[in-house]
């Protein structure tokens, strides 16, 4: 999960005061927005391959993976575990959210239409134009600002899943309780929400998601900064030309440099990265096979 | 009345005719009218030109038991009205009354010859006398029981016409008779039930044994003799099963191969037929046919440990003939076991081995295949090959793939070997269970027939009845439930014990591998339901390979499954919460309305779960669309500013 306002000084004051001059970097994701990301990760994986053992039951890939899992009980148990995770990371970034407009200059209109907001503006709109020209070589690539309209659409995709999956969920792990207000087959309805907006989801992030900020030849192979919440100034100038000047204008650069982190921290991170990338093209593939050639 | 006037009157004077016929003419001819002449001592008539006496004995007739008949009841061809009759009078016929014996002499070898005119045939009178008749009751009557061997032997005994110019051929018929137990009984102690010689022939239609009517016929001796020998089956056990001589006779040596006719003693076949006389020669190791060269020796040892050592050699090697030198000279049919155990070989008859058996195919098993010859062993002997244990390798010496029997039917399956495996098999095998089915529990011992014959146990008809000799209770529910065929009357075909669990291949019903394969046998009939039942929660756990899910008969039963319209179903509105509840226990009616063989594919049945995955594809293909087309309007670009890129950065750094 991404998220913006990352302008919690307490936090930048430490790596702030020692940054370098010859590796600038710019600090874009704050720790917490880290932490959160990476245990979206580690339950979104989970969630989406515990499931999928469910949806494709007959591909043998789902009776290995579930096998792996310890049967599907102890899949279940694990999935469900990883959704309290994830609901979790989601109400942190809420609190998060709040806290964080308070702490925030502005107000709540602030929050929404500021140019550091995720909420869609005519920025967005003039830059979703500006780059289907760009796409087609009827014009310069936009200048992008904070967070590009694409990020945002992911954002809200994120939101918009966390509430369709997450309460067609809770009808499944509690039919008996849910069924008390709503009629039986609702369960069968919610059976089929919950499963094809999984799919949705995990298609969504492993190919879509993966694509726009990983493997797109400039990004190429991955793009780390979600984890080490850190971008070389001269990367961040030409990418987020429009954030820079606005940065620049308030003179307020320093207060965004940071230095690297050590080579040995980037291949941690970077192998972790790799492994999640390979589950992700995996279960791709997986679903792709299973949706093409054992469909039933 | 009137004797008087006639007394002295000659029976043939015209006078006393005509006054006859005046006086008499509407009246009965009275007895005395007869003797009026037929006293006259010196009477004679004339016949084929003979005189002889026609004096009735008046004292003899009336002590007769025809005495107060009157003459012409017999001699019925006198006219009462034109006397004095004719000289030559017919024979009298008693059969005009006794009708039924008169049939039976016509039959009788006596009555043909008496017809054929030969003079030595005896005709009623012979027996039975004229005008002195007794009653048979009657001690003095030639047919009293102790008289009948005289009244018999007056033309059977030895030097007697008949014996001499007729073909009889037993000799010393009398005299044989009066030394056997019967004329020993008879003659000696007095004992009138003893059989005679009308006991056996019968009185009045005797009978050559060649004809097969005949009362000493081999097929009716036995019956014969078990007129007086009632319960002769049930003291005669040590010798042969009493009850097989009147059924099925012709397969026994009959009760005179035996007990010799005309001598009949106790015990008579020792001096001839004694398992010693056999062993003479049998016993001796070098002994083979003279015919094929097989051996004919006989391991006494083999016998004596034997279920039949108390049998003796001529009782299974039947048509021996005592009175041979070499009794068994006239032996031409191999043991017939069918003789003693006649149940055993009707069944045997029917059954598949029975019919290849009869055409002469060589693989088929006879009773010796499986129950050996001289060392038969009881099946409660755990060294006998029909010990339940040693059953299955028994059979398998044929029905194991690539022997004789696995290659004649064809696409069998590896019976003997998947049995091995079943929990039949590993009850009796592993675990020593001699309870446990093996084969001949459900394809009969002796009865076997192939799965299509409608007499087979394993007959789709007949197999509840059949698995459900062990599992009765599960064969009552059967019974009840809708696949029943007696409460189903589809002309569907309906499932049997072994559609669902198998023949040889049988597991615990609460064996992973069970469970999980039972689907696939519901799937077999109900395709469709099964298949969606594959979409649901349910279904798609138990295809994982996991068993803790609802399957078929965990709500529908399984051996007591009901019509799902049926009230008295667990999925009937009254019951169907309480079967949810069996795993969800805090389930409610509305939980209950939960599709459990629900698809989306079908948007007759399901219009909401149709709509719901086609709104959701729609959702996910117009997301993936717009997403990907992005994308890939991108790519190209991306390249060119990743290029464009790193020019700046080297432009930046070259600036710093």
């Amino acid at each position: 999960m991404k998220t913006e306002n990352i302008t919690t000084e307490n936090n930048l004051e430490t790596e702030n005061e020692t940054a370098a001059t010859q590796e600038k970097q710019v600090l874009r994701f704050t720790r917490l927005n880290r932490g959160l990301h990476f245990f979206m990760i580690l339950s979104f994986l989970n969630l989406a391959l515990s499931g999928m053992t469910l949806k494709f039951s007959y591909t043998a890939w789902a009776r290995f993976l579930s096998s792996l899992y310890g049967g599907f009980e102890s899949a279940g148990y694990l999935h469900r575990f990883s959704a309290l995770v994830m609901v979790t990371v989601f109400i942190i970034h809420i609190v998060d959210l709040i806290k964080n407009k308070r702490k925030e200059a502005g107000s709540l209109k602030a929050l929404i239409i500021g140019p550091r907001s995720m909420m869609f503006n005519k920025k967005d709109l003039n830059d979703f134009i500006g780059s289907m020209k760009w796409f087609l070589g009827k014009g310069e690539r936009p200048e992008y600002g904070r967070w590009t309209y694409w990020e945002k659409f992911d954002y809200f995709a994120v939101f918009w899943g966390m509430i369709v999956i997450g309460s067609t969920g809770f009808v499944l792990w509690f039919p008996e309780f849910f069924t008390l207000f709503i009629p039986g087959f609702m369960i069968n309805v919610a059976t089929i929400i919950h499963s094809d907006e999984a799919l949705l989801a995990t298609g969504f992030i492993f190919t879509i998601h993966f694509f726009n900020t990983h493997l797109r030849p400039e990004k190429f192979p991955m793009d780390v900064s979600i984890f080490t919440g850190r971008v070389p100034l001269e990367e961040f100038k030409l990418d987020r030309p429009k954030e820079y000047e606005e940065i620049m204008s308030k003179g307020a650069l320093n207060k965004y440099l940071i230095e690297a982190y050590p080579p040995i921290v980037l291949k941690v991170i970077k192998l972790f990265g790799w492994t999640v990338l390979i589950i992700g093209f995996s279960m791709i593939i997986w679903i792709i096979y299973a949706m093409i050639f054992a469909y039933r | 009345m009137n004797t008087y006037h006639w007394s002295i009157v000659k029976f043939n004077s015209l006078i006393a005719i005509i006054v006859c016929c005046i006086s008499f003419s509407s009246l009965a001819q009275s007895n005395d009218d007869c003797l009026m002449c037929h006293q006259d001592k010196d009477l004679t008539g004339t016949k084929n030109d003979k005189n002889y006496s026609v004096f009735v004995n008046t004292a003899i007739l009336k002590k007769s038991i025809h005495g107060e008949l009157d003459c012409v009841s017999c001699h019925s061809d006198v006219d009462p009205n034109d006397l004095p009759h004719n000289d030559e009078l017919k024979a009298v016929k008693c059969g005009n009354c006794h009708s039924d014996e008169g049939k039976l002499y016509d039959e009788c070898l006596h009555g043909k010859a008496s017809a054929k005119g030969d003079k030595l045939a005896p005709t009623c009178s012979t027996c039975h006398g004229s005008h002195n008749i007794l009653a048979a009751k009657d001690t003095k009557s030639p047919i009293y029981p102790s008289n009948v061997p005289y009244l018999c032997g007056k033309c059977h005994k030895e030097g007697s016409p008949v014996q001499l110019q007729r073909n009889i051929p037993q000799d010393r018929i009398l005299e044989n008779y009066t030394e056997s137990i019967h004329g020993e009984g008879l003659l000696k102690k007095g004992l009138v039930v003893s059989a005679t010689c009308v006991s056996c022939h019968s009185a009045h239609r005797i009978l050559p044994h060649t004809d097969s009517r005949s009362t000493i016929s081999r097929n009716n001796i036995a019956n014969t003799c078990a007129k007086c020998h009632v319960n002769i089956e049930n003291v005669h056990q040590k010798i042969i099963r009493g009850e097989l001589w009147e059924k099925e006779a012709h397969k026994l040596p009959a009760c005179v191969d035996c007990h010799q006719p005309h001598q009949i003693r106790k015990v008579f076949y020792d001096q001839g037929f004694a398992n010693q006389e056999c062993l003479k020669c049998h016993s001796n190791p070098s002994i083979t046919s003279s015919k094929d060269g097989h051996s004919l020796f006989v391991d006494v040892k083999k016998i004596e440990g034997s279920a039949h050592y108390k049998i003796n050699c001529s009782q299974c090697h039947t048509f021996n003939n005592p009175f041979k030198n070499r009794p068994c000279e006239n032996i031409v049919q191999n043991v017939d076991c069918a003789n003693c155990h006649a149940e055993v070989g009707k069944d045997y008859s029917i059954s598949i081995h029975g019919k290849l058996n009869a055409a002469n195919d060589k693989n088929a098993p006879t009773c010796k295949e499986c129950h050996g010859t001289h060392q038969v062993l009881p099946k409660k002997n755990p060294d006998s090959p029909i010990f339940a244990t040693n059953i299955p390798k028994l059979c398998a010496r044929c029905h194991r793939e690539g022997e004789k029997a696995a290659v004649l039917i064809k696409d069998g399956e590896a019976v003997v070997a998947h049995y091995t495996e079943s929990i039949h098999g590993k009850g009796l095998l592993k675990s020593g269970l001699t309870v446990t089915a093996t084969c001949t529990n459900c394809h009969t011992a002796h009865r076997e027939l192939p799965p299509d014959d409608p007499m087979s146990s394993v007959n789709q008809a007949n197999i509840a009845k059949t698995c459900g000799s062990c599992h009765h209770g599960i064969e009552e529910q059967f019974g009840k439930s809708i696949h029943s065929p007696l409460i189903n009357k589809t002309d569907k075909k309906l499932p049997v014990c072994s559609t669902c669990h198998s023949a040889h291949s049988i597991t615990r019903a609460d064996a992973e591998g069970f469970k999980l394969t039972i689907m696939s046998q519901c799937g077999q009939c109900h395709e469709e339901i099964s298949k969606t039942y594959f979409d649901t929660y349910h279904g798609k756990v138990s295809q994982l390979g996991y068993t803790k899910t609802a399957k078929c008969y965990d709500c529908h039963g399984a051996h007591d499954i009901l019509g799902v319209n049926d009230p008295k179903s667990r999925l009937s509105r009254k019951n169907i919460v309480e079967t949810c509840k069996s795993c969800h226990p805090s389930a409610n009616r509305q939980f209950a309305g939960y599709f459990t063989h629900a698809t989306h594919h079908d948007p007759e049945k399901y219009p909401v779960l149709f709509w719901t995955f086609w709104g959701m594809t729609g959702l996910l293909l117009g997301t993936f669309i717009l997403a990907g087309l992005h994308t890939l309007l991108w790519l190209p670009k991306s390249l060119q500013w990743r290029r464009e890129l790193k020019k700046k950065q080297r432009e930046n750094k070259n600036e710093d």
